[in-house]
């Protein structure tokens, strides 16, 4: 179980300092949640922050009742956090099987890497030796991502647009990725997406706009808001009402 | 006899446990600790007695010979001329390597000098590892050149890595090709502490068909210094391609100046350089995989410089 306690985050611009997150408190206490919400609303600040990679200005995370605010990200991933990128790093030398090596903490059999990869629809003889770097396609990358987020086996889990950047195609796949994580989980799974067919799968969606909690519910009290009226247009009409 | 210091050297450069079976050549202080011949890969020694002929027959396949230098006298300095001529149609490997272990206050150097003539259709993987250890406060210098002539359809695959304990090298590698010959080098150098190392291409491409990629990966710690240099000349219908791809860290400093001139107008010539400190997203990627920064850093250069 994680919450994010009226957590607050700002960043320096040129035109000054402008609030990304103005006080945002949710609690991620089933399998399968989805944030989402229009551009620009705070969503991958608030995955970043659970990560660690940003630190919020002010508030509190806290996991499985550990106050985990001031960890580092290392030490979140130590604690069962791990984090999918919305863009995957690529690097230059680093192999797939590096990349998963790490991520399980030791040296994996060829089986067992062999099942990571198949989970997210890769063959592992074809991936194993490659390198991580631009000869990937952006939907081999964003597997590999995942898989070494599976490979991690922690009891939490966030996905930053796991369809951002790749086609139409590979999203077809990706979501029966997602599919078969959601019989696989024994945490907490949290992902970002606008997607209809991954909100279609949460038990929990929380809708996040302007740098707040808009809404937040299950699945069946939150999806009939979102479809059939655009919700950047609904916020605006909240604002007029 | 080889102690275990030499023992050490002759590991780390040339991955051996001991005499290896086959050709070989043990240079050790400047004296020839051992040699062996094969039925098709003979070693001479020069006439002028400064360094060895290899004579690879023609047709000779899957045979490899070892031509290791360890230096572990203090104060030793040598300029070493090795011939290696590669029959037609053979296919061999050869590795090569010095390793240096300087205990003492004066400065150790070797400079080695290979020149390859690669016959028609014949094949060479070439390896050089070159590698210093010791507690000595004397320099250890390497300064190996290389020079390789093929000949047409010819192939050599020159991996070459100094990664540890080498504080001044220059390294330079001259290349002739004739038609439709391909020459792949693979260079990895890693410098920290004062050290200095420059590297030097220069290649001629002068048969139609002609090919020839070159990789270089370096990683600059403390306040080491490199630099890199290619020249490439497309004399023929050839394609050529340098990469330069660097990491610095530190204090650290690499500068990258690649020429490619093509003299024909079917010649296509690319290089590309990077040089760069660690991505911070790469470091962050691993350490949401559970690394420290620095187990992060160590990750990262040693898949760079696989």
């Amino acid at each position: 179980m994680l919450s994010l306690e009226n957590v607050r985050f700002s960043v320096n611009t040129e035109a000054g300092k402008k609030e990304i997150l103005s006080g945002v408190s949710f609690t991620v206490d089933s399998p399968f949640t989805v944030i989402t919400g229009p551009n620009g609303g705070g969503k991958s600040t608030i995955a970043k922050l659970i990560s660690g990679i940003y630190t919020p200005d002010s508030g509190r995370i806290v996991f499985n009742g550990e106050d985990i605010t001031g960890l580092s990200v290392t030490q979140r991933a130590k604690a069962g956090i791990s984090y999918a990128f919305q863009t995957p790093v690529r690097f230059k030398g680093i192999t797939v099987s590096d990349l998963l090596n790490v991520a399980s903490g030791r040296t994996l059999s060829v089986v067992e890497a062999c099942d990571f990869l198949s989970s997210v629809g890769l063959c592992a003889r074809d991936y194993l030796d490659r390198e991580v770097n631009a000869s990937l396609s952006g939907g081999e990358l964003k597997r590999i991502e995942i898989a070494t987020v599976l490979a991690r086996k922690t009891p939490f889990a966030v996905f930053d647009e796991p369809e951002a950047g790749i086609d139409l195609w590979s999203f077809a796949s990706l979501i029966r990725v997602f599919e078969n994580v959601r019989e696989q989980i024994n945490g907490n799974i949290v992902i970002i997406s606008h997607q209809e067919r991954i909100l279609n799968i949460a038990d929990r969606i929380v809708v996040i706009s302007g740098g707040k909690v808009d809404r937040a519910g299950t699945k069946e009290e939150i999806l009939p808001t979102l479809f059939g009226q655009d919700s950047a247009c609904s916020v605006l009409k909240g604002k007029m009402d | 006899m080889i102690d275990k210091i030499e023992l050490n050297l002759l590991k780390e450069i040339a991955d051996l446990h001991g005499i290896p079976t086959g050709a070989y050549n043990i240079r050790k202080n400047g004296q020839s600790e051992g040699r062996g011949q094969s039925a098709h890969i003979h070693i001479e020694n020069r006439e002028d007695g400064r360094g060895i002929v290899i004579t690879v027959d023609p047709g000779t396949k899957n045979e490899s010979v070892h031509i290791p230098v360890i230096i572990s006298k203090t104060g030793h300095e040598e300029t070493v001329y090795n011939d290696f001529y590669i029959g037609e149609d053979a296919d061999v490997t050869v590795i090569a390597g010095c390793g240096i272990h300087n205990s003492g206050a004066c400065g150790t150097r070797h400079d080695g000098i290979h020149s390859f003539y690669v016959g028609k259709n014949a094949r060479v993987v070439y390896v050089e590892k070159h590698y210093g250890d010791g507690e000595g406060t004397g320099e250890r210098v390497m300064n190996p050149k290389t020079v390789l002539h093929l000949g047409e359809g010819a192939k050599v695959e020159m991996n070459t890595t100094q990664i540890k304990g080498v504080d001044s090298t220059v390294r330079e590698t001259e290349a002739h090709l004739a038609a439709n010959a391909v020459l792949e080098i693979s260079e990895k150098i890693m410098t920290h502490g004062k050290q200095f190392a420059k590297t030097a291409f220069s290649v001629d491409l002068n048969g139609d068909g002609s090919a020839c990629h070159v990789v270089s990966r370096s990683v600059a710690k403390e306040d080491s210094r490199q630099e890199y240099h290619s020249i490439m000349n497309g004399n023929a219908r050839c394609t050529g391609r340098t990469e330069c791809d660097a990491i610095i860290m530190d204090n650290g400093k690499v500068s990258a100046v690649p020429r490619v001139s093509a003299n024909n107008v079917d010649a296509a010539l690319a290089h590309e350089a990077a040089i760069g400190r660690i991505a911070g997203e790469q470091l962050v990627k691993f350490m949401t995989l559970g690394l420290t920064e620095k187990e992060a850093e160590e990750q990262i250069i040693a898949g760079f410089l696989k």
